[in-house]
Parts: structure tokens; C-alpha cells; sequence
């Protein structure tokens, strides 16, 4: 994924771009299975991998450049990328090792919703459950929130009879 | 000592930092969409990777499984991603509209022409 | 594209194995991963091939705009009204266990619903915006 990453970063050409980013998507799909996150990785590979991927190359058609060269060498934004990564990495080092059962987040809320959710709702999935019962509000948010992005598309790309023409002059 | 036990780090912040860069440092508008999206994939492996446990299985219960991965990063996560791709749809329809305003979509052109009108 | 023929049957055979698995996706959230927003991607997904293959006038026939922007609302409206329900029963806002005679079986009819609203709207915000995207005219189009 590094090296998709990098290969973003210095290719020009758009198209290929938005074919990698489809690639790092897929990547790191395997990466979050791999990781025992099974709902998250459908849910990356769905709609990294296929709605963003659509999209880009819907918005490409629109648009269809090449990036431009840039006037002058990005030797600050480097820096301050470079600095801000040591500063994180610098704030990892207090974190539990990967991997850790002794870590907090292990033991205070997960073991509790682990052996309560089949007898509470009835439901073995315990990411749906949390995300449907017991996390509602949350969900109804979520959903929310794609509604008004599919209400501003909308409002933003809504074609008006007569064209545009004669708003460009 | 601790450097060794937390490569998982190291692989997050390499892909935060990258995706930083693209963002700031590219005048594409498209590429720094792109670089938004690394970005907030990299956060999800920021919250995923420590709930994992080496030996555990996902957390869909069962009789033949006792460890569980943590779910509740995944619940968050889950919702992250559909936000995510939220603000990508909205952030596409936006630079689509400014290409027909302005005719272009490089940053540096933008803010000339944004200059010479003011 | 239509005239790829290769192209054309293979979409006959894949469209309906996406469709049918965006459901078994949805209604099998609660025993595998799954649930409503991966099945509404992938309902979406569907559509939009079927679009690529066939044309966008097709796909607009099949699925009509009012179809798809009546869907954006009422994934929405079923999920509050789930809440509505769950207060008229006697519950606080989205409470499952007052919708059945056993709580546990009335979280399963909760979060049924919940789910087939959620994947309503995702399906129909994803298809929305594809049909926004790719209905514009294009850079050759306009005349530049």
C-alpha cells in the first residue's frame, strides 16, 4: 500500500491515478481482513473500490486533464508532512504494542457487549447488533448524512433546461 | 524495545503522511480529493489495528470460538466509511461545477483567475 | 459498448448474481458480515453496470428518476418512523423491545426494518448520484 501510495503522488496522468487508488482500495481491504474486521472490509471494498472508483472516473470524464506540472519545488509541504509524521509517530509510542489483551480498550465495554449481545437481541453479529440496537441514534445519523450528500449532489449538479451556455459568456 | 512491537503504527502514519502530502501539496483538484481519501483510510487502520487480537477470530459469535477481536472499532469504522464516501460524492460534485465556472481545475489557475477578476 | 457481445451476456449473468447477492447480504447481517450498507452498495453497483453496459437511457427506463429519488427519501422516513413506532408502543424513541410480546424477537423486528430502510436509501443516494455524474454532457459535448 505504500508503494500504491507513492505511485499516486507522483503520477500525472489522472486515469492512472484513480486505477490505483481502486488497487490501494482493494488493498487495504485485504489488509482490514486480515485484521479481523470482516463487515469493515465489505464495506471498504464495496464502496472504496466501486462507488469511489465510479465516481472518479465519472468526474474524469467531465473534466479529463492531466495534472499540471508544479511551478515550484514542494520542499515545505514536505517538511511539514515529514514533521507532522514525527510527531505522531513520537505520540505512538505511549500506545498499547499491537496486539496487547491487557490493553484498556480490551476490557472495560468490548467484553461486555461480546457475551450480552446474542442473549439481548438475538443476534450473533455483534457489529450489527451494536450498530443496530444498541447504537441506533448513531445509524440513524449515518443515514442522515447520506441523505443530505445524495439532497447536495443534487441541489449542486441539477441540470436546468435551456443549458448553460449563456452563463459563461 | 517498544519500537519493534508497534509496526502497525508505523504503517498508519506512513499512509496519513503520505495522503497529508498529496493534499497540500499538489494543486490537482481531483489528486487532492484522492489524498483525502488515503488519508481517511488510514485512519480507519489507526482505529482497526489495535482492537485486533493475534489468535482471536471476527466477532460474530459462535460455540467454537471464546476470543473475539474487538467490534466496537468496527461500528465506527463503519460509519467512517460511509462518510467518507459522502464527502467524496459532495467534494466531486463541487470540483465538477468549478470547472465549468472557471475552466480549469489546477489550483494555481483558479486563484489567477480569482486575482485578475478582483 | 453494445455491441460487444462477450460484454453483453456476461452483464446478463452478473447483474442478477449481484442483485440477489445485495439481498442475501442484507437479510444475513445478523448471522455473517454483512448488513445494510454493504447490500445498498452493491444493489447500486448492479444498476450502474447494467448502465455502462447497456446505455443510460436504458438503465433510466429500468429504474426510473422517480423511482430512485422516491427511495433517497423513504429509507429515511422508515428508519424515524421505526423510532414513531417503537414511542406509540409505550418504548422511548427507537426502542426495539416494545414492538412484540418477547423483547428479543421485538429487537429482530427492529432491526429488520432499520436495516431494509437503511439499504433503501443508500441504494438510491449511490444510483442518484451516478445518474447525476453521467448525465451531464460531457468535455466534447460542450463545444469548447
Amino acid at each position: 500500500m505504500a508503494v500504491v501510495t507513492v505511485g499516486i503522488t507522483v503520477q500525472r496522468n489522472l486515469f492512472a491515478v484513480v486505477v490505483l487508488f481502486g488497487a490501494y482500495s482493494f488493498l487495504m481491504a485485504t489488509v482490514l481482513v486480515a485484521l479481523d474486521a470482516v463487515d469493515v472490509a465489505m464495506t471498504e471494498a464495496a464502496v472504496g473500490a466501486g462507488i469511489s472508483t465510479v465516481l472518479l472516473l465519472g468526474t474524469l470524464y467531465l473534466v479529463r486533464k492531466e495534472e499540471m506540472k508544479p511551478l515550484h519545488r514542494p520542499l515545505l509541504p514536505l517538511a511539514v508532512a515529514v514533521a507532522t509524521g514525527a510527531v505522531l509517530a513520537y505520540g505512538t509510542l505511549g500506545l498499547p504494542a499491537f496486539s496487547d489483551p491487557e490493553a484498556p480498550i480490551q476490557r472495560h465495554v468490548a467484553p461486555r457487549y461480546i457475551h450480552d449481545a446474542l442473549r439481548e437481541t438475538g443476534v450473533p453479529n455483534v457489529v450489527t447488533a451494536v450498530l443496530a440496537s444498541y447504537r441506533g441514534y448513531d445509524t440513524l445519523g449515518e443515514v442522515m448524512v447520506v441523505f443530505t450528500a445524495g439532497a447536495g449532489v443534487i441541489a449542486l449538479l441539477r441540470r436546468r433546461r435551456g443549458g448553460r451556455k449563456e452563463d459563461r459568456q | 524495545m517498544n519500537i519493534a512491537s508497534h509496526y502497525s503504527y508505523w504503517a498508519t502514519i506512513f499512509l496519513t503522511v503520505g495522503g497529508l502530502y498529496i493534499v497540500i501539496a499538489r494543486g490537482n483538484l481531483v489528486k487532492k480529493l484522492i489524498g483525502l481519501a488515503i488519508f481517511q483510510t488510514s485512519v480507519y487502520l489507526l482505529y482497526i489495528a489495535p482492537g485486533k487480537l493475534i489468535g482471536g477470530t471476527a466477532p460474530i459469535v459462535a460455540e467454537q470460538f471464546q476470543v473475539y477481536s474487538n467490534p466496537l472499532p468496527h461500528v465506527l469504522i463503519l460509519t467512517a466509511i460511509v462518510v467518507g464516501v459522502a464527502t467524496l460524492a459532495l467534494g466531486l460534485a463541487l470540483v465538477v461545477r468549478i470547472r465549468e465556472a472557471y475552466g480549469s481545475i489546477e489550483e494555481d489557475e483558479i486563484l489567477a483567475q480569482d486575482r485578475d477578476a478582483a | 459498448m453494445r455491441d460487444y457481445l462477450v460484454l453483453r451476456v456476461i452483464a446478463k449473468l452478473m447483474i442478477v448474481f449481484m442483485l440477489v447477492f445485495a439481498l442475501y447480504v442484507q437479510f444475513h447481517g445478523d448471522f455473517g458480515p454483512g448488513g445494510g450498507f454493504q447490500a445498498g452498495v452493491i444493489a447500486a453497483a448492479a444498476i450502474i453496470f447494467y448502465a455502462i453496459i447497456y446505455g443510460l437511457p436504458a438503465a433510466r427506463k429500468v429504474v426510473p428518476d422517480w423511482l430512485v429519488e422516491t427511495m433517497v427519501a423513504a429509507g429515511v422516513l422508515l428508519y424515524a418512523s421505526v423510532g414513531v413506532a417503537g414511542m406509540l408502543l409505550g418504548g422511548n424513541y427507537l426502542d426495539y423491545f416494545v414492538l412484540h410480546a418477547d423483547p428479543v424477537e421485538g429487537q429482530h423486528r427492529g432491526i429488520f426494518w432499520v436495516e431494509v430502510g437503511v439499504f433503501i436509501t443508500v441504494a438510491g443516494v449511490m444510483l442518484k448520484i451516478f445518474y447525476l455524474f453521467a448525465g451531464r454532457p460531457g468535455e466534447e459535448e460542450e463545444g469548447k
